[in-house]
């Protein structure tokens, strides 16, 4: 390990700042106290404004293993460090435009040049742009503690607001995203007050395999920042099979699964009405 | 406890470097308090600003975001880097020639965002541009100028440099500008000298009404060995008390057992930076016992309890001008149009939180920090702290924006008392947090205007009334509810008015000055009324602005008759081809739209009396001259970003008759210059710059006289002194043997102008102001109906600044309003306690202000130096209201609640469609 440093107990804990260079001795140190994993920082810092870091930090950015993206025999692999940059960066097929598109909107590019897709889960923003992305590509996490690896269903993985499956000891270390089938495009719609640097209002994201006929073989199509936790809407999904990308197939009762709040960003309604003309603009993106 | 510091080593600007610090400190403080590199400047801590941008391993990166331990073994580049050998980098000279840097907070971030561009795309486009700079906020410079500075940096496209020896009319580069783009300039966090170590951090409310007790704050201190005071109201020396008004010091530096706003400050802790970090408010004894708040709405239906004993009914005062006979005039107008408007609080935002430091000085004291108003500040700190203003010296710092924030004591009262109790230096330095909830805004209004025309489109009458909430504390809302009613009708003829106000105290966050004094809110509502009334009677909506519009010798509702300056119908004039195109331009957009998406054009008006409303408000300057031939101008008009210290160096040179650059300045320090007044009510180049005229041209006066030159004899500065050159003569006086004053000057012009103005009767009669500032502006903006979102695609800008003694300070004015007239139309509002960051409220990147084109109408005011008057406020007014009129256009609906956000406008769009 490089700079082990444990000030001492405090009310609480053990204290300090690790920055291991491996796995094992990352999820060691994470059995053996509580700490608080520290990626890019993006969203770890602004939590803390006017007030010391005064909890263990685990800096997690030294761990080779967790970076990157690539291609594997069952799919691709996103490292839970990648930055949005990296996937930016990434030569990926259509599946991933959606993903793509996202990457290009979170925050402006220094948030882009440090925000890692792994802070992004884990930290479980209702507003975060990655999971309905995730959602719509049918990603699976894989955690690993002192005990193994496990893999979860993104859907599974984001329980709720700032609320993951993820046991204290556990790592995020990559996305995983299985090759489809069949061709398939992703695309993603993101809606904010201002140009750069906004929290989503609502997003879509939406991803389509094709039949050799054109006509869409399967759909997953996910709505952000419009519900605790990005949902996914299955009646639409299955209206769209066998039918070509049209937004007219989009009814109001597919929506059912959200349920959007008032806040200082737009009220309930609005994100009702705001979610239903980007689904159909997504849909239209299909095509 | 944080881990203890370590050992890093990286390079900064190629420089191996060994920091010394704890490894989750954010590399920004790093940068700055450990390794002293200031130019890297912090404005949230929370990556919502960019001005901390930094690269990392060349990438841009926000440095608030990045802890110290992740740059181990790692390249960091900060603006200090950018030039080279005492040569400026392409884009720091790009910078300065296009006025890109106004206050300059933003601009080291800005710089790194474009180096970082510039790298990996040397020739890049627009959007590209754009995107690299999108993470960086400026709320200075509306962005056009930056993006243009990036471009030319990068095609090389030269703007031409200002001729030598041209002062006013020239498009100087400002004079504080190199430290700007370098980061040398010091802001108030910039400034601290190591022995202010000690750091004040106040203990706030949580609640917006409430009572408290202390529990025992002597044994809280015991049980923190860091912490050397704790501050309460029993230690303001002098009386606990603050405000702008003489008469109305309604505010407290520490609350008295009772707290009338959510934030505000009971107590403060005093101690090690760390040690106070540490303490959580909830952590010190205090207990609550929490009122229920008082509404805007309970206050103005009367139902709330009293907040202060000398407001009953919570009503802090009213405004109220009267001509005519509104009402009948209004009940027989053929053509009548009524509107009701609500406007929210809007936030300064600028990117430099409050900082400073005070120190005392033997028997006095003495405050470095930002401040838009020093004389100002130092006579109440005199108040706060019991001892004369000659005992209390405030130098201002460079100030990283203002607009009227910054006019308002914030933490210099508390900083001061802790100085003078613990007698050692303090500092303080505001969190994006505590800044958004603690100081003024912009005044929420509720408004109800109607107008009256005759088939012609004359306007006959005008009836207004505006409720404005001022919050907890009355700061300028004295200012908003007399000034209003002056300006409430417009700037048109209109022959009977009733225009009021009332300023009304509720439990939030308290109003102040912002950048109109309340005028950019009527504006929205009497222009809705100006368009309302052209499509009743069936007239274009610029032709029934330019039919009503003030000229040459008309009377305003006041009184008072306008004999010079009146600059609108040449500003409508020169805007009618571009509203023509424009709205041909919209109409086959709209013709030929599928989808969603139509376009709309809206015009508005503004008008905008220059100078406190009625009141006195004097400036003083003097311009030296040394024996050596040195001469220096003594400003006391704190440039806040608009430009004012190079205006002025322009101004005073031209009156003395030499270059700008032969002037060297000494601005804004109450021990060494005298007093200018406030920089607010876009009062500095009108009031000031006459001032500097006048100190310009008293001293040629005397050094003509010296040498018995005559009136036209040139001035010429010469090495070790100066040369007049009187036709055929050249004569060099030997200023060696005059007496020296202290500040070794051997001639002193002195200058003082007060603007002519006249007390207002109960009716608002008289003349308010010396002269006024006209302005119209055209917005094309395209609406997305179905997700009620807008984007403006243009604005066209036209504005009768008397004079423009610097075109592209002007310039730079009016695109830093409209982007924040933009923010007021569509994104900005401020709700106490829920969106007190920069995240949560939004204001307009580099990507929400769109191309501006600027006409300037030179319509000379002889009051005024050179014919010049003032833009800083008048650029912002027209704006939302042609914003909104262009929205109207496009879709049919008028917001009535402002900011018109994308739910707002859709739930417009939708109620008219049902
Ligand atoms: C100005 C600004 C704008 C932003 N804009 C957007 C936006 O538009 N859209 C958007 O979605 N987000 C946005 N964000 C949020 C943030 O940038 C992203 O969520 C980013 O991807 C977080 O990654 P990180 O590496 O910085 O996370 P960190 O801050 O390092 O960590 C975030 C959380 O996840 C935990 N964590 C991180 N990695 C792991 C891991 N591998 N295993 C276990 N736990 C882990 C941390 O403990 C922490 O709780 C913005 C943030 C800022 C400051
Ligand atoms: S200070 Fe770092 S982004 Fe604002
Ligand atoms: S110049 Fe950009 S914030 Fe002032």
């Amino acid at each position: 390990m490089t700079n082990i440093t444990v000030s001492g107990l405090k009310k609480g804990g053990a204290l300090g700042y690790l920055r291991p260079a491996t796995v094992e001795e990352a999820v060691a140190a994470l059995s053996a106290r509580r700490s608080t994993v520290l990626a890019g920082g993006t969203d770890l810092f602004p939590a803390r404004v006017g007030r010391p870091c005064d909890e263990a930090l685990l800096d997690i950015s030294g761990l080779a293993a967790l970076r990157g993206v690539a291609e594997t025999e069952r799919g691709w692999r996103f490292g839970a460090l990648a930055t949005w940059r990296d996937v930016l960066c990434a030569e990926l097929p259509p599946l991933f435009d959606g993903l793509k598109a996202a990457a290009r909107q979170v925050g402006g590019v220094q948030i882009q040049n440090r925000g890692t897709i792994g802070g992004n889960l884990c930290n479980a923003s209702p507003a975060a742009d990655g999971t309905p992305n995730w959602l719509a590509l049918d990603a699976t996490v894989e955690l690993a503690s002192a005990n193994g690896t496990r893999c979860l269903p993104v859907a599974e993985f984001v329980r709720g607001n700032r609320r993951t499956a993820r046991r204290e000891d556990e790592l995020l270390v990559a996305v995983h995203v299985a090759r489809p089938a069949h061709p398939a495009r992703g695309t993603f719609r993101k809606l904010g007050a201002r140009r750069y640097l906004v929290i989503s209002i609502i997003m879509v994201a939406a991803v389509a395999e094709f039949a050799p006929d054109g006509t869409i073989a399967s759909a997953r199509i996910a709505v952000g920042a419009a519900s605790e936790v990005a949902q996914r809407l299955p009646s639409l999904e299955a209206r769209l099979i066998g039918q070509h990308p049209d937004p007219s197939l989009v009814r109001e009762k597919d929506l059912a699964p959200l349920s959007p709040i008032d806040d200082v960003r737009a009220t309930a309604a609005y994100r009702r009405d705001a979610a239903l003309t980007l689904v159909r603009r997504a849909i239209a993106d299909l095509a | 406890m944080r881990s203890p510091a370590l050992p890093h080593r990286f390079l900064v600007n190629g420089r191996d470097v060994e920091a010394i610090a704890p490894p989750a400190m954010r590399l920004s403080d790093v940068l700055r308090d450990v390794l002293g590199l200031k130019g890297t400047k912090v404005g949230c801590d929370a990556g919502d600003c960019g001005a901390c941008t930094v690269l990392l391993d060349g990438a841009q990166v926000c440095a608030c975001l990045v802890p110290v331990a992740q740059v181990v073994g790692r390249s960091v580049e900060t603006v200090e880097g950018l030039a080279h050998d005492g040569r400026l980098h392409a884009l720091q000279s790009a910078f300065l020639r296009h006025g890109a840097a106004q206050c300059g907070i933003c601009t080291p971030g800005m710089l790194m965002a474009a180096a970082d561009l510039l790298r990996r795309v040397p020739s890049p486009s627009e959007a590209e541009v754009l995107d690299a700079l999108g993470g960086v906020l400026c709320r200075c410079t509306g962005y056009r100028k930056i993006v243009e500075a990036v471009l030319a940096a990068a095609h090389g496209g030269a703007a031409a440099d200002p001729a030598a020896g041209s002062a006013v009319g020239a498009r100087l580069v400002r004079v504080d500008g190199v430290a700007k783009v370098t980061g040398t300039d010091r802001f108030g966090a910039d400034a601290f000298p190591e022995r202010a170590w000690l750091t004040l951090r106040a203990v706030r409310s949580p609640h917006a009404h409430a009572r408290f007790r202390f529990g025992d704050l002597d044994a809280f201190r015991r049980c923190h060995p860091g912490l050397v005071a704790i501050l309460t109201a029993d230690d303001v020396p002098g009386t606990n008390r603050f405000g702008i008004y003489p008469t109305g010091k309604d505010q407290p530096v520490f609350a008295e057992g009772y707290v009338r706003m959510l934030g505000e400050a009971v107590c403060a802790l005093v101690g090690d930076a760390e040690t106070v970090a540490a303490i959580r408010d909830e952590d010190v004894p205090i207990s609550w016992e929490p009122l229920p708040p008082v509404s805007f709405d309970d206050a103005l239906a009367g139902a709330a309890p009293d907040l202060h004993p000398h407001a009953p009914g919570n009503v802090l005062c009213r405004g109220r001008v009267a001509c005519g006979a509104a009402d009948s005039a209004l009940a027989s107008a053929p053509y009548r149009a009524t509107i009701a408007i609500e406007t929210g609080f809007v936030e300064h935002a600028y990117i430099e939180p409050e900082a400073g430091y005070a120190e005392r000085i033997g028997d006095g004291i003495e405050i470095v920090a930002c401040t838009q108003t020093p004389y100002m500040d130092r006579d109440e700190i005199a108040l706060i702290l019991g001892i004369p203003p000659e005992r209390v010296r405030i130098v201002p710092t460079a100030v990283g924006g203002g607009f009227g924030g910054k006019l308002d004591l914030s933490l210099q009262p508390m900083i001061a008392i802790a100085a003078w109790r613990t007698g050692k230096p303090v500092r303080c330095v505001y969190t994006r947090p505590e800044s958004m909830r603690t100081t003024t805004k912009r005044h929420p209004a509720r408004l109800v205007a109607e107008a009256g025309c005759d088939a012609e489109g004359r306007l006959l009458a005008f009836r207004f009334h505006g409720d404005f909430n001022t919050g907890a504390y009355a700061s300028w809302g004295p200012t908003v509810a007399s000034r209003v009613p002056v300006h409430a009708m417009g700037p048109y003829r209109v022959p009977n008015v009733r225009a009021t106000t009332a300023a009304i105290y509720t439990t939030d966050t308290p109003a102040g000055a912002f950048r109109g004094f309340g005028v950019p809110q009527a504006a929205i509502a009497h222009e809705a009324l100006m368009d309302a009334l052209a499509d009743r009677v069936g007239m274009d909506r610029l032709e029934i602005r330019l039919r009503n519009a003030l000229r040459r010798g008309d009377a305003t509702a006041t009184g008072q008759v306008l004999d010079h300056s009146v600059g609108l119908v040449a500003c409508l004039e020169a805007l009618r081809p571009r509203w023509q195109a424009l709205r041909a331009e919209a109409e086959a957009y709209n013709r030929s739209a599928h989808g969603p998406f139509r376009r709309g054009v809206g015009i508005a008006c503004m008008w905008y009396g220059i100078g406190n409303t009625a009141l006195s408000n004097p400036s003083e300057m003097t311009l030296g001259l040394k024996a050596d031939g040195t001469v220096t101008l003594y400003s006391g008009a704190v440039d806040i970003g608009q430009g004012s210290n190079t205006v002025m160096v322009q101004i005073a040179a031209e009156a003395l008759g030499v270059s700008p650059q032969t002037v060297r300045l000494v601005a804004g320090d109450t021990a060494r210059t005298l007093d200018a007044g406030k920089t607010s009510a876009s009062r500095q180049t009108f009031v000031s710059g006459n001032a500097a005229r006048l100190a310009g041209l008293d001293l040629r006066r005397q050094l003509l006289a010296l040498t018995n030159a005559g009136t036209s004899a040139r001035i010429v500065p010469i090495p070790g002194g100066v040369e007049i050159r009187d036709g055929e003569r050249t004569i060099r006086p030997d200023l060696s043997r005059l007496a020296a004053d202290a500040n070794g000057d051997v001639l002193v012009g002195f200058g003082r102008f007060d603007p002519p103005t006249t007390a207002l009767d109960a009716d608002g009669r008289g003349v308010p102001y010396a002269t006024y500032a006209f302005g119209a502006q055209i917005a094309l903006v395209e609406v997305d109906l179905e997700l009620g979102t807008t984007r403006v695609l243009r604005i066209v800008a036209a504005h009768d600044v008397g004079r423009a003694i610097n075109p592209t300070l002007v310039e730079g004015q009016i695109h830093g309003g409209i982007a924040q007239g933009i923010g007021l139309a569509l994104m900005e509002e401020y709700i106490p306690g829920r969106n007190d960051n920069l995240h949560d409220y939004l204001i307009p990147t580099v990507g929400d202000v769109p191309p501006i084109e600027v006409v300037l109408i030179e319509d000379p005011e002889p009051l005024g130096p050179f014919g010049a008057k003032g833009v800083g406020e008048p650029a912002l007014i027209a704006t939302a209201p042609a914003i909104l009129g262009a929205i109207e256009q496009a879709t049919g609906v008028r917001v009535t609640r402002i900011p018109a956000t994308p739910d707002r406008l859709r739930a417009a769009i939708l109620a008219a469609r049902s």
